[in-house]
């Protein structure tokens, strides 16, 4: 395995009640990467991380981890139980070797620090994923795989997270792994996009990849259109700096 | 001065209570309420095993627990049936197993001590078990804390961090095995798993942590095994449903005391 790889996956198929949900797959993450995987509903794309995270065995196919691989992963679907008491802070330093005052300037920069001493089961969905972007942030990682991270955001929400999260990848030696929905800011902040519908149907820099013909077959011509409009830097926006 | 039967009745009482509030809010968290009463109906099973074959009721009680604990994990995974229908089953064949195997071993045998406990006939050797289990498990827990809360809150998070959450569950059953084997002799089968549930319930109406909740679990036990013993000498009740009773009155107050939050 070369110096710069972190994970590589060859010809992964997962087969579920007779149907292929993935196809061949075949997909290598290095260091400094910063990958975003797209596709419709039942394109297979978080069983592909599933795959990759080793929650999830393939039919077939070889997954291969560097040794120095070092993950944090944000789930889809979190909550948590009414039943476990535990603030946000005593969450984010769960299993962690590192000190609060270590986390500061992670606490600082998704300004969160009013809501590190609440119950973590009374915070809103937009909060616990502040929470669980922290948390993953923690003990410098380096790979941070995200699935679908904004869906409990507002627009305002969404935006200063992905400046938040393009600031932390040219600030820390991290590779960022995506499943997302939010094409357009998807485009103008990630390095690669790789399009999933089953299979990889094509994959490449976000500038090219909506003139792809697969990627205007699978999202439609009025959405490729829209998309090459989109290709401004995420830092440039019109809603100023006020967060949610 | 106290007798030493009641002496032995409250250090083994103590011990249990110690175990049940740690493994206690994990049964709670992982709503294994039912999967615990099953454990505990299987242990008269063995303790029938232990009699017939002539080997400590204690031992039996582990061995067969062990078993079927691991049996039941194992079908779990395959998702054959729901897990309640599981329970269900296994849980009510193995006491009828159990209560069966009794009736054919030819001896006498008190079965009301085996289902609701018998904990003033606890003997000096018995506490001395009770002592080694309540340390051992709590050793253990304690090494498997944070890993066992986070597998708990979310396993795929656990398993990208690279926790071996096959590992901590087993061992998390093991000790979870240790308690019935020793809890069957306190407050018996029919009781074990309240035990466990009523503590960490009240315990969490007045915790703000997972750590301060099972510490909090486990004072409550003790303090319900204390007045629970004696009450149960003065009123003469059985001692193991006089302990509950005091656990169920403990936490009924917290609830109707506490303010919501």
């Amino acid at each position: 395995m070369k110096n710069n790889i972190l994970i590589e996956a060859e010809n992964i198929s997962v087969i579920r009640d007779k149907k292929e949900i993935l196809q061949d797959i075949n997909l290598t993450i290095h260091k400094k990467d910063f990958i975003t995987i797209l596709g419709p509903n039942g394109a297979g794309k978080s069983m592909l991380l599933k795959c990759l995270l080793g929650f999830f065995k393939p039919n077939n196919g070889h997954i291969k981890k560097s040794e120095d691989l070092k993950i944090s992963y944000t789930p889809q679907d979190f909550t948590i139980d009414k039943s476990m008491p535990i603030t946000a802070l005593d969450f984010i330093m769960l299993n962690k070797k590192v000190k609060k005052k270590e986390i500061s300037n992670i606490l600082n920069e998704l300004n969160i620090e009013d809501l590190i001493h609440k119950q973590l089961s009374v915070l809103s969905g937009g909060e616990l994923q502040k929470i669980l972007i922290a948390r993953s942030l923690v003990d410098s990682p380096n790979l941070l795989v995200l699935d679908e991270p904004t869906q409990n955001l507002d627009v305002s929400g969404q935006l200063n997270f992905y400046k938040f999260l393009n600031k932390i990848y040219y600030e820390r030696e991290i590779s960022i792994l995506m499943v997302s929905h939010d094409l357009h800011m998807v485009i103008s902040t990630t390095k690669k996009v790789i399009c999933l519908s089953n299979h990889i149907c094509c994959s490449g820099e976000p500038s090219k990849i909506t003139q792809d013909p697969e990627f205007i077959n699978l999202f439609g011509h009025e959405f490729a259109d829209m998309m090459s409009l989109y290709k401004h830097d995420i830092n440039h926006n019109h809603i100023g700096k006020d967060n949610d | 001065m106290i007798d030493s039967f009641i002496l032995n009745a409250l250090i083994a009482g103590i011990c249990v209570s110690i175990i049940a509030g740690g493994l206690g809010c994990f049964i709670v968290w992982r709503k294994m309420a039912y999967f615990g009463d099953s454990l505990s109906h299987s242990s008269l099973f063995g303790i029938a095993i232990g009699i017939v074959l002539g080997f400590n009721a204690t031992i039996g009680t582990f061995i067969t627990c062990l078993i079927f604990a691991t049996l039941l994990t194992f079908l779990q995974n395959k998702k054959i049936l729901s897990n309640d229908t599981l329970l269900g089953i296994l849980a009510h064949a193995s006491l009828s197993i159990g209560i069966i195997a009794i009736s054919l071993s030819n001896q006498y045998i008190n079965l009301d001590a085996y289902l609701f406990g018998d904990i003033l006939t606890v003997t000096k050797e018995e506490t001395l078990w009770f002592i080694s289990s309540a340390i051992f498990v709590s050793c253990m827990l304690f090494l498997i804390w944070e890993k066992l809360v986070l597998i708990t809150i979310n396993e795929n998070i656990a398993i990208a961090e690279k926790i071996n959450i096959k590992l901590i569950q087993s061992l998390f059953l093991v000790l979870l095995v240790i308690f019935v084997a020793t809890c069957v002799r306190i407050v018996g089968i029919l009781l074990i798993t309240s035990m466990l549930i009523i503590p960490a319930a009240a315990a969490r109406q007045i915790s703000r942590s997972p750590g301060k909740m099972a510490i909090v679990s486990g004072l409550l036990g003790i303090i319900s095994i204390l007045v629970g013993v004696y009450l149960s000498i003065i009123a003469d009740i059985p001692t193991g449903p006089s302990i509950i009773f005091v656990l169920t009155a403990i936490f009924t107050l917290i609830l109707l005391s506490i303010r919501r939050y």
